[in-house]
C-alpha cells in the first residue's frame, strides 16, 4: 500500500505542476492575441496582420520584423509546411483567421486561387515583378526565385561530364549516379513545366528514362545536396540555394551548383510567393496588401538576395554574386497558370512512372 | 525498499504493477483474479447511465475525424471514391503497409521478449540498469531516431566515414533505406510498448508452474515456450497492437527512409495534389485496416485463458552460466543502437554548432509550452477515459466493448487527418475556440486516448469488485466508494496511462503545427523548424530537451512501476 500512496502523491504534485505550467503557457500564448488588454486600450495600435507562412521562420522572420519596424503594423505568423497550411486554409474556407499566405511554391498559391480563396491584388503590386512570376489573374505574386540546377560533387565529376539537358540525365551512363526528390514540390513543378512545353508523351518518356536509371530518391532537396557532398551521388536535381545553406554549416564541402545550359524545363525558375485571403469579403485588407507590397520593396528583395541566396524578382535588385543573373537564364516562356493546369496529370505520370514507389531508392 | 514489501501480495502492490502492464488492458488475463467475480452475476448488471452516457459522448467526440473523412471522401461522388480506392496503387499500398506492420511487430517481439525475460528472470549483470535502458527508446520521436539511423548507417554515413579512414571502405549498401530502414527504425523504437508489458507480466506470474514444468523433466527451452510464453500472450498481444497502430500512423520514419505506406501516401496527396478528396479516400482505407487489426487482436486475445492469481512468492532467477556474457553483450549492443545512436547524433549536431559558432537557439519557452500542453493532454485523456474504462471493467458487455474499441479511432489515423478534421469542425462551429490551446489539447486527446483508456481499464479491473461491494454494504454511497476506495487504488494505473499520453504528446508534430495558437512553440515544433530547413545545429538543443523532459516522467510513471520488484531478486 506504501507504493500506491507514494505514486498517488507524486501524481498529485505532477498535476499541480501541470496546471501551473498550463496557466503560464496559456497566459503567454493567448494574451497578446485574444482581445486588447483592458488598461492599454487608450493608445490604439493597428490591428496585427495574420500571416500563414510556409517559409521557415529563420528565412522570413527577420524581414517580417523589419516590416513592423518600418510601418508600425504588427504581424502574427503561423509557421508550417506550405502544403499543410494550404490544406488548412482550404478547410477553413471563409472562416480563416489568416490574411496573408506566404508559400514556398506557386502550386500551393495556385490551388488556393483556383478555389476562389485569394483576392485580386492591386495592379501596381502584381506588376512589380515580370509577368511570368505572378498569377495571370493577379491573385498572387512571386517574391523570390529558385532556379533548378544540378548540384555536383567536385571530387567525383567535372562539369563537362554533366548532362546538359534533362533528357541527357536519363542517359544510361548516369545510371545510379544521381539523386532526385520525386515527391518534392520543386521536382514536380519542374516536370509539370516539361509537360507543358514538350507534351504528355515526352514527359512519360523522360520519367521512364529517369526511373530506369535508378536514381537515389530523397525526400527533399537538402538530402540530395547532403548526398552529393558526401559523395553518395555524383549529382542531383535540386533548387540552387540549398547548397549555400549546406556550405554555411560546412564551408569546405566539395560541391558546386551547375546551371544546365539546355534551356526549357531544365532552366525553370520556381517562385516563393504571397497572396491575400479573400475572406472576409467586407474588409479591404489594406494592411495585408501593404505587407505584400513591402515584401517587394528594395530592402526586402535585397534581403532575399543576400540572406536566403534566392533570386530577387524585382528588376534592378542584383542577385548574389556567384549566381548566373536571372535575365541570362534561358527560362521557359510559360506562365504559372499553364503549369498548374497540367499539374494533376504530371503527378499522375510521376506516380505511374515507378520513380515513386515502394522499395529502396 | 520497494523490493521488500512484496510477498504480501496485497491488492495495492498488484495494482501498482498491473495497470502499467495493461497499457491497453484488453485480455481476460488482465482482469482481476477469478475468485473476486461471482459467476455470471456481474455480467448481467446494467451499466449505470452515469458511466455509459459520458463514455458514449467521449467515443462520439473522438470519432469526429471519421465524420470528416466521410464528408470529404464523398465529395467527388461514389465513382471518384471507388476510382481512388480500388486501384493497383491502393492494393500496392495495402501490401507495403501491412508488410511493414507485420515485420515491425515480429521484430519488436523478437527484441522485447528475450530482453524482458533477461531482465525479469535471470541473473544478468546490471539487470536493473538494462531494464530501464530497455524502455527508454520510447522517448525518441521517430523522425529523430530514423534520421539518426540514416545519418550513421547510410551508404556514406558517419560509420562509413570511420570505416573509410581505417579500412578504405568507400560505400555501405543502402540497406538503411526502404523496407529495411523502416523496419529497424520503427521496431527498435516501439518495442518498449511490448517490452514493458512483458516485464510486468513476467514479474507477476506465479513461478510454481515453471518449477513444476522443470521438475517434471522439461528442459529450459520447452518450459519457456510451453509455460512462460503462453502466459505472456495477453501482454504481447496488447503491446503488439500499440506497435502495429503506431506503425500505421507513423509519418516521420517512413518519409526519412523513403518507404511508401498509406500514411505517407495521404501526406503526399495533400502535398502534391492539394487534393483533400483523394487524401480522405485513402484515409478511409487506413481506417478499415485499423479496424481489421483491432478485430484480429480481439480474436487472438479471446483464446487466452485467464492467468492464475499471483502468489507473491519470490521468484528464483535463472542462472545464465556461460551465457552471461553473450547476453550482456546483446543488451549492450541494443542500448547502443537505440539510445547511443540517436543521442550521439543529437550531441554531434550540438557540438558542430558550437564549433562553428552557430547559435543553439532559445528553447526555454518551447520547453514550457511542450510540458504544459502534454501534461494537460495527459490529465484530460485520463479523465475522459475514466467512464469508458470503468464501464468496460465493471460491466463487461457488448456495448461496453464496442465503445472502448470505437475510442481507438484517432490512434491509427495520420496526425494531419485528425488535425484537419478539427480545423473543419472548430473553425466552422466553434470559431471562438479555434487555434487555442484547448483545441490543441483536444487533438492530442483524440489521437492518444486509447493509451489512457487501456491503462485505466486494467487499473479498474485489478480492483476486485468485492472490495467495492463490501464498502457499499458497510453504508458508503457510490461516490464515497469511488473517492475513498476505488480512485486511490487505480491511481498508479491512471498515472501510467497519463504518462504514455504525455510522452506521445511531447513528440506530436502534425496536429501541433496546424492547431497551435500563433506564436506558441513546442520542442517538437522547434526541432521540425530547424530540421526542415536543414539547420541541424539549431535542432540539437530542443531535441535534447525533448528527450530529457520526456525521460523523467516516463521513468517515474511508467518504467519504475512496471519494473517494481515484487519478490526478492
Amino acid at each position: 500500500m506504501l507504493d500506491v500512496r507514494v505514486a498517488g502523491r507524486r501524481a498529485g504534485s505532477l498535476a499541480a505542476l501541470a496546471l501551473a505550467l498550463l496557466a503560464a503557457a496559456c497566459g503567454g500564448a493567448d494574451s497578446p492575441r485574444r482581445g486588447p488588454p483592458e488598461g492599454e486600450s487608450a493608445a490604439p495600435a493597428p490591428a496585427p496582420v495574420t500571416v500563414y507562412s510556409g517559409r521557415n521562420e529563420s528565412l522570413i522572420g527577420p524581414i517580417l520584423e523589419r516590416f513592423t519596424e518600418a510601418t508600425g503594423i504588427p504581424v502574427e505568423v503561423r509557421y508550417g509546411e506550405t502544403a499543410e497550411l494550404a490544406a488548412t486554409l482550404l478547410e477553413e474556407g471563409a472562416n480563416t483567421p489568416a490574411e496573408v499566405f506566404i508559400a514556398q511554391d506557386a502550386a500551393a498559391l495556385g490551388a488556393l486561387a483556383a478555389e476562389g480563396l485569394l483576392r485580386s491584388l492591386p495592379s501596381d503590386v502584381v506588376s512589380g515583378v515580370p509577368a511570368r512570376f505572378a498569377d495571370p489573374g493577379g491573385r498572387w505574386v512571386g517574391l523570390s526565385g529558385r532556379a533548378r540546377v544540378l548540384v555536383y560533387n567536385t571530387a567525383s565529376i567535372s562539369p563537362d561530364e554533366l548532362p546538359a539537358t534533362l533528357e541527357a540525365v536519363a542517359d544510361p551512363r548516369y545510371r545510379g549516379r544521381f539523386g532526385v526528390a520525386p515527391l518534392n514540390g520543386s521536382f514536380q513543378a519542374q516536370m509539370a513545366v516539361y509537360r507543358a512545353l514538350e507534351g504528355a508523351e515526352a514527359l512519360e518518356e523522360l520519367l521512364a528514362g529517369l526511373a530506369a536509371n535508378r536514381p537515389q530518391r530523397s525526400a527533399n532537396n537538402r538530402a540530395i545536396v547532403d548526398a552529393a557532398i558526401a559523395g553518395e551521388i555524383d549529382f542531383g536535381l535540386v533548387n540552387h540555394y540549398y547548397l549555400w545553406r549546406a556550405l554555411q554549416e560546412r564551408p569546405d564541402a566539395p560541391a558546386k551548383n551547375w546551371f544546365q545550359p539546355g534551356g526549357g524545363a531544365s532552366s525553370f525558375i520556381n517562385v516563393a510567393g504571397a497572396g491575400v485571403l479573400a475572406a472576409p469579403a467586407d474588409v479591404d485588407a489594406a494592411e495585408a496588401v501593404e505587407l505584400v507590397r513591402w515584401l517587394l520593396s528594395d530592402e526586402a528583395q535585397r534581403y532575399f538576395a543576400g540572406e536566403t541566396f534566392e533570386y530577387p524578382l524585382v528588376p534592378g535588385v542584383p542577385a548574389a554574386a556567384d549566381l548566373v543573373p536571372l535575365d541570362e537564364l534561358a527560362t521557359p516562356d510559360l506562365d504559372f497558370g499553364a503549369v498548374s493546369a497540367v499539374l494533376d496529370e504530371t503527378l499522375a505520370a510521376i506516380d505511374a512512372s515507378g520513380l515513386v514507389g515502394p522499395g529502396p531508392g | 525498499m520497494r523490493g521488500r514489501d512484496g510477498g504480501a501480495g496485497t491488492a495495492g502492490a498488484l495494482a501498482g504493477v498491473l495497470p502499467a502492464a495493461g497499457l491497453r488492458g484488453p485480455g481476460p488475463a488482465l482482469r482481476p483474479a477469478a475468485p473476486s467475480r461471482p459467476p455470471r452475476a456481474r455480467r448481467r448488471r446494467r451499466a449505470p447511465a452515469a458511466l455509459a452516457l459520458p463514455a458514449l459522448a467521449v467515443a462520439a467526440a473522438v470519432n469526429l475525424p471519421l465524420v470528416y473523412l466521410f464528408v470529404r471522401s464523398s465529395e467527388g461522388g461514389l465513382g471518384r471514391y471507388l476510382d481512388t480506392v480500388v486501384s493497383a496503387r491502393t492494393l500496392g499500398l495495402v501490401g507495403s503497409t501491412l508488410g511493414l506492420v507485420a515485420g515491425v511487430v515480429a521484430l519488436s517481439l523478437a527484441v522485447a521478449v528475450p530482453l524482458a525475460w533477461l531482465v525479469a528472470r535471470t541473473d544478468l549483470p546490471g539487470r536493473r540498469f538494462w531494464a530501464v535502458a530497455g524502455a527508454l527508446p520510447l522517448v525518441f520521436p521517430s523522425y529523430v531516431s530514423a534520421f539518426a539511423l540514416v545519418a550513421v548507417l547510410g551508404p556514406r554515413g558517419y560509420l562509413q566515414g570511420w570505416l573509410e579512414a581505417w579500412l578504405g571502405i568507400e560505400r555501405l549498401p543502402g540497406l538503411v533505406y526502404g523496407y529495411g530502414g523502416a523496419l529497424v527504425a520503427l521496431a527498435l523504437f516501439t518495442y518498449p510498448y511490448t517490452y514493458l508489458l512483458a516485464v510486468a507480466a513476467l514479474r507477476r506470474s506465479d513461478p510454481a508452474l515453471e518449477e513444476t514444468s522443470r521438475v517434471l523433466g522439461r528442459g529450459r527451452w520447452r518450459t519457456f515456450f510451453g509455460v512462460v510464453l503462453p502466459r505472456l500472450r495477453p501482454a504481447l498481444l496488447a503491446g503488439s497492437l500499440l506497435v502495429a497502430l503506431y506503425t500505421l500512423s507513423d509519418f516521420g520514419a517512413v518519409s526519412i527512409v523513403r518507404y511508401d505506406t498509406f500514411t505517407l501516401a495521404i501526406y503526399n496527396a495533400y502535398r502534391g495534389l492539394f487534393d483533400r478528396t483523394v487524401a480522405a479516400s485513402l484515409a478511409t482505407v487506413l481506417v478499415a485496416l485499423t479496424v481489421a487489426l483491432i478485430a484480429l487482436e480481439a480474436l487472438l486475445a479471446r483464446r487466452v485463458r485467464p492467468a492464475p492469481p499471483a502468489t507473491g512468492r519470490p521468484l528464483e532467477r535463472v542462472r545464465l552460466g556461460r551465457w552471461r556474457w553473450p547476453a550482456l553483450a546483446a543488451v549492450a549492443v541494443l542500448a547502443l543502437v537505440t539510445l547511443g545512436l540517436p543521442l550521439g547524433v543529437i550531441a554531434y549536431w550540438g557540438a558542430r554548432a558550437v564549433a562553428l559558432g552557430n547559435p543553439l537557439g532559445a528553447a526555454g519557452g518551447a520547453a514550457a509550452g511542450s510540458l504544459a500542453v502534454s501534461v494537460a493532454a495527459a490529465l484530460a485523456a485520463v479523465a475522459l477515459a475514466l467512464p469508458a474504462a470503468a464501464w468496460a471493467a465493471r460491466h463487461p458487455s457488448r456495448p461496453a466493448r464496442a465503445v472502448e474499441r470505437a475510442s481507438h479511432a484517432g490512434y491509427a489515423l495520420p496526425g494531419i487527418v485528425v488535425a484537419l478534421s478539427l480545423v473543419f469542425f472548430v473553425s466552422r462551429y466553434l470559431p471562438a475556440l479555434y487555434q487555442t490551446l484547448a483545441i490543441l489539447v483536444a487533438a492530442y486527446v483524440v489521437r492518444f486516448l486509447p493509451e489512457a483508456l487501456a491503462a485505466a481499464r486494467s487499473a479498474f479491473a485489478a480492483v476486485p469488485a468485492r472490495y467495492e461491494e463490501a464498502a457499499r454494504s458497510l453504508g458508503r454511497g457510490p461516490l464515497g466508494v469511488l473517492a475513498t476506495l476505488t480512485l486511490p487504488l487505480v491511481r498508479p494505473g491512471l498515472a501510467a496511462g497519463g504518462g504514455l499520453v504525455f510522452l506521445t504528446a511531447m513528440k506530436e508534430l502534425p496536429a501541433t503545427l496546424i492547431l497551435r495558437p500563433i506564436g506558441f512553440d513546442t520542442l517538437a515544433s522547434r526541432v521540425w523548424s530547424a530540421a526542415s530547413e536543414a539547420i541541424y545545429s539549431e535542432a540539437a538543443l530542443p531535441a535534447l530537451l525533448l528527450v530529457a523532459a520526456s525521460a523523467l516522467p516516463v521513468y517515474m510513471l511508467i518504467i519504475r512501476p512496471a519494473l517494481a520488484e515484487r519478490g526478492a531478486a
